[in-house]
């Protein structure tokens, strides 16, 4: 029988415990793990990202479910363990149930530090620890107004970041002089500081908090100097301190933390301890790395590797505020033997600290340009000499190789093996480097499925796609002709060309003359194929409805439940009563669950059923109205304000001329979705600066944006040109269209497409170029003229209706 | 378990590279057909998230799932690439153009 192996916590240190021994002796040990969170395993580091509204929690989940059950071990969660029965090897969980042990792991993490002032225990005071801290203040900002975070570093200022991003305002109240103090010099903390003072933070410095107040619930803080700052919120983020609580009832030798030799044994030799709630000599970590080191240890020890050993570790830190680049590690407290090299460059907000004793990094400080902090933290780590190369450190090894211009592929290349490029899943160079080699990967999305490295919080991003570059050299530097997917060699721009010289009519043609690698593509290369010959040939090329994504084949979005939305077109936002009594017949007779209005100005019908699809199609249009194709790539809204119609300070007829620009671009496909808008002066209430064609009146005329966007990414538009009148506006706007068509890679945004081309492009052939721009238009104008047709219609009067109904019932 | 073999329709009723869907009490199952007219069932549940498989770009003898792009082999119903998990497979064969779908034991069809 497989000896039995109890593992008390399902939290990060816990989980690569795991993930580790199934590397080295799969299925050993018969696995039951106890987690008294009701959660699957998660990325507590990324919990800030959550509460900033960056990611949802299930993008920060790193072991679900399934992946206990896949690897055989049995998860139990929402389960505290109480007691550990050292004489029968037991654990009891809080329901009394008791599960016998032949080894035990202990991983417990950390309790948040509580300090001990009057009011700790009011209502609306929570720490910074878990999930559940997290909802507790999403909670709090959705109801109140004023926080304040006592803790001035790592933990309390992303945390007070994530809640001014929730919309509160928030002070933080610091006990130190200076913020994350343990990390950060003066200097290094003045910059921060100022950094997020400007984003709109109080924080309050050299402050003692006396008391905090409140009737039923909490009011405020009071300073002991007499201060009192108003909160609805109180966030204790002052630190944590091991969880040894169980080791402790059960008689472990238990000081700051449980107290582990060499091999992460506990005084027990039949239980071990890993991760935050560990002291090793003498020394505790609240950091990821650690953890993982003490995890691989622990991991051999349990596959029978004796003399593994952990010698402890060197931290690092960065701070997760987006847009705010902090490095640290080491040591950087000044001491008579120590030295320092400093670089400043203030107006940039740049500063960088290395500390040196006896020639060998012991510390470094960066702040705003935080590119070379994983080669500083190689070098101390290493302990290597460095008076060599003491004249450059500074600049980074780019400079240092011969003062040319620095080479950011040198700082990456000159990283060892085990260099840390991934902190959230702790992927090492060598493992990066090893995966692309041995299996060809060729992307930084492969990368990412296959090493997991840049899939969590992709901070590393930049380096594993240097990684790439270093490691197949050109082969990596050929990303211009990017083969589209796995069935070709070619990249869009070779296809579409030889699409037009070969005259090239249908999707397996071009699979047959470009040599298509498999039988009938992917569902990567069909779609791309399916426009190209579309755009090519308007009027003439068959839609190839199995070519199409879900959506665009069924005219509508597929939701989580398999269900669909439906978006009826507002033409410019406008609607009307006739239209809005038709909508709310509609949901009535379909029962449809949920009706909610866009972003885009237009009215979502949520949860209805595909075979339902056709008939809600057949009343709405019985009203007038028509696709909105808020499913395709193809143009989706044009935005409007009310304009000078009925504003004080419109300029100009903005919804007019956005119901005119949307009767003239409706139905037309594009290379990925376009967004459109025109506000009537340039206080832009129609947001026309974020969209791909954004259209701005100015007293003289309109002035036409291009390439905004407001998604995952953020782009303000760039200005393309002014013209006088609304013909005008339709005839560049046609135009642009109509180039996007013709030169954006398919599922290429309008953003990168002008990146890539150039603005300056763009103006010769729309702008400065009348006879291009009025080809343009003719040639968009004409392929609009087939798809200006109702999918809707076509399907509600009978085209393709097997489509939307099932083959066959079977009834039991 | 005993298997009945199901009558659900013709080869012709679904597209090539495409799928329809036969409803049962045990939940939707997807019936394939690849560009060579072979007929592929699995049940209409992406292992990942419980994405709707018919809905998918069929491909070679894969289909890529709506949702989040899972390709599944419509041979084995397995998880293909990086991603792990398997969606559960239905014995089909074709007699004379006629598409049997084996079933656990079931007592009436209604043709759609």
């Amino acid at each position: 029988m497989r000896d039995k192996l109890v593992l008390i916590g399902n939290g990060m240190a816990g989980a690569r415990l795991l993930e580790e021994l199934q590397e080295r002796a799969p299925g050993k040990y018969e696995v039951t793990v106890f987690g008294a969170e009701p959660h699957p395993t998660y990325n507590r580091i990324m919990l800030s990202p959550v509460l900033a509204g960056e990611k949802t929690f299930a993008d920060i989940v790193t072991h679900d479910r399934a992946w206990y059950a896949e690897n055989g071990f049995h998860l139990k969660t929402g389960t505290p363990i109480t007691a550990i029965d050292r004489e029968k090897k037991e654990v009891v969980a809080a329901d009394g149930a008791r599960t016998p042990y032949d080894k035990l792991a202990i991983a417990t993490g950390s309790h948040p530090f509580i300090i001990p002032v009057p009011g700790k225990e009011l209502p609306g005071v929570i720490t910074f620890r878990d999930a559940a801290d997290v909802d507790a203040m999403l909670r709090a900002a959705g109801s109140g107004r004023h926080a304040v975070v006592i803790g001035g570093g790592l933990l309390g200022l992303e945390a007070a970041n994530g809640l001014l991003a929730r919309g509160m305002t928030v002070t933080v109240v610091h006990l130190m002089a200076t913020v994350m103090e343990r990390q950060l010099d003066d200097a290094a903390g003045y910059l921060l500081r100022r950094e997020l003072e400007k984003r709109g933070l109080a924080v309050i410095t050299s402050a003692n908090t006396e008391c905090i107040f409140g009737e039923d619930r909490v009011q405020g803080v009071r300073l002991k100097d007499g201060r009192e700052i108003p909160a609805d919120l109180v966030v204790m983020a002052v630190g944590i301190r091991p969880n040894g609580d169980l080791g402790k009832a059960a008689g472990l030798t238990v000081n700051r933390g449980i107290v582990v030799d060499d091999g992460m044994f506990t005084s027990d030799p039949a239980i071990l301890a890993v991760g935050e709630c560990v002291e090793h000599r003498g020394q505790s970590y609240g950091l990821v790395a650690p953890l993982y080191e003490m995890a691989k240890v622990a991991a051999d020890q349990l596959a029978g590797v004796s003399t593994a050993a952990y010698l402890g570790s060197v931290t690092s830190t960065k701070l997760k505020v987006t847009g705010v680049d902090v490095f640290s590690a080491g040591i950087f407290a000044n001491d008579k033997d120590s030295e320092d090299i400093v670089f400043r460059d203030a107006a940039r907000g740049i500063y960088k600290r290395i500390i040196l004793k006896e020639n060998r990094v012991i510390g470094a400080v960066l702040y705003g340009d935080t590119g070379d902090g994983a080669r500083l933290f190689q070098l101390l780590r290493n302990g290597d000499d460095v008076s060599a190369e003491r004249d450059t450190l500074i600049f980074g090894p780019g400079f240092a190789a011969g003062g040319a211009a620095p080479d950011p592929l040198e700082a990456v290349a000159a990283l060892s093996d085990d260099a840390e490029i991934c902190g959230c899943n702790g992927v090492c160079k060598g493992k990066i480097t090893g995966a692309i080699q041995s299996k060809g990967l060729q992307s930084v999305d492969e990368v990412r499925a296959h090493t997991k490295a840049s899939a969590s919080c992709g901070s590393c991003t930049g380096l594993v796609e240097k990684l790439l570059k270093v490691t197949l050299g050109d082969a990596f530097q050929q990303d211009s002709v990017k083969p589209v997917c796995g069935c070709t060699t070619y990249g869009h721009d070779e296809i579409r060309k030889l699409i037009r010289v070969q005259e090239m009519r249908s999707i397996p043609q071009v699979m047959q003359e470009l040599g298509w690698k498999t039988a009938n593509g992917c569902s990567k290369c069909r779609p791309a194929l399916n426009y190209y010959l579309l755009c090519e040939y308007p009027g003439e090329y068959r839609d190839d409805a199995q070519s199409r994504f879900v959506n665009e084949r069924n005219h509508a979005n597929i939701q989580k439940d398999g269900t669909y939305s439906v978006i009826p077109r507002m033409w410019g936002g406008m609607t009307s009563a006739a239209e809005l009594r038709a909508i709310a017949d509609v949901v009535d007779r379909y029962n449809i669950p949920s009706v909610k209005v866009t972003g885009g100005q237009r009215i979502d019908l949520l949860g209805v059923r595909k075979e339902q699809l056709p008939a809600v199609w057949a009343d709405l249009n019985a009203a007038g109205m028509v696709s909105g194709h808020a499913y395709g790539k193809a143009l989706r809204t044009v935005k409007t304000c009310v304009g000078s119609e009925w504003c004080r300070f419109g300029t100009q007829d903005s919804t007019a001329m956005g119901v005119a620009l949307e009767r003239a671009t409706w139905g037309s496909w594009t290379p990925h979705k376009v967004k459109m808008a025109v506000s009537g002066c340039p206080r832009n209430c129609a947001e026309a600066t974020v969209k791909d064609f954004g259209v701005v009146a100015v007293d003289s005329g309109w002035e036409l944006h291009v390439g905004g966007a407001a998604g995952m990414h953020v782009r303000a538009t760039d200005l393309l040109c002014k013209v006088t009148t609304a013909e005008e506006v339709l005839e560049y706007a046609c135009a642009f269209l109509q180039l996007y068509r013709e030169e954006g890679r398919y599922l290429e945004r309008a953003w990168p497409w002008i990146e890539r081309v150039g603005l300056d492009y763009l103006k010769r052939r729309i702008v400065e170029d009348a006879d291009s721009r009025r080809a343009l238009e003719l040639r968009f104008r004409h392929a609009v003229s087939f798809t200006q047709k109702d999918p809707w219609a076509e399907r509600a009067s009978g085209a393709g209706a097997r489509e939307f109904s099932p083959l066959a019932e079977v009834t039991a | 378990m005993r298997i009945d073999w199901m009558d659900v329709g013709t080869i012709a009723d679904v597209p090539v590279l495409g799928a329809r869907v036969v409803r049962t009490a045990d939940g939707d199952i997807a019936v394939f057909r690849t560009a060579d007219d072979q007929i592929f069932a699995l049940y209409d549940r992406c292992p990942h998230k419980g994405g709707p498989l018919s809905e998918g770009i069929v491909h070679g003898r894969s289909v890529s799932c709506p949702l989040h792009n899972w390709v599944i082999s419509l041979e084995t119903g397995a998880v293909e690439g990086p991603d792990h998990g398997c969606a559960a497979q239905i014995s089909v064969t074709l007699d004379g153009g006629r598409i049997l779908l084996g079933l656990p034991r079931a007592t009436r069809v209604a043709h759609g």
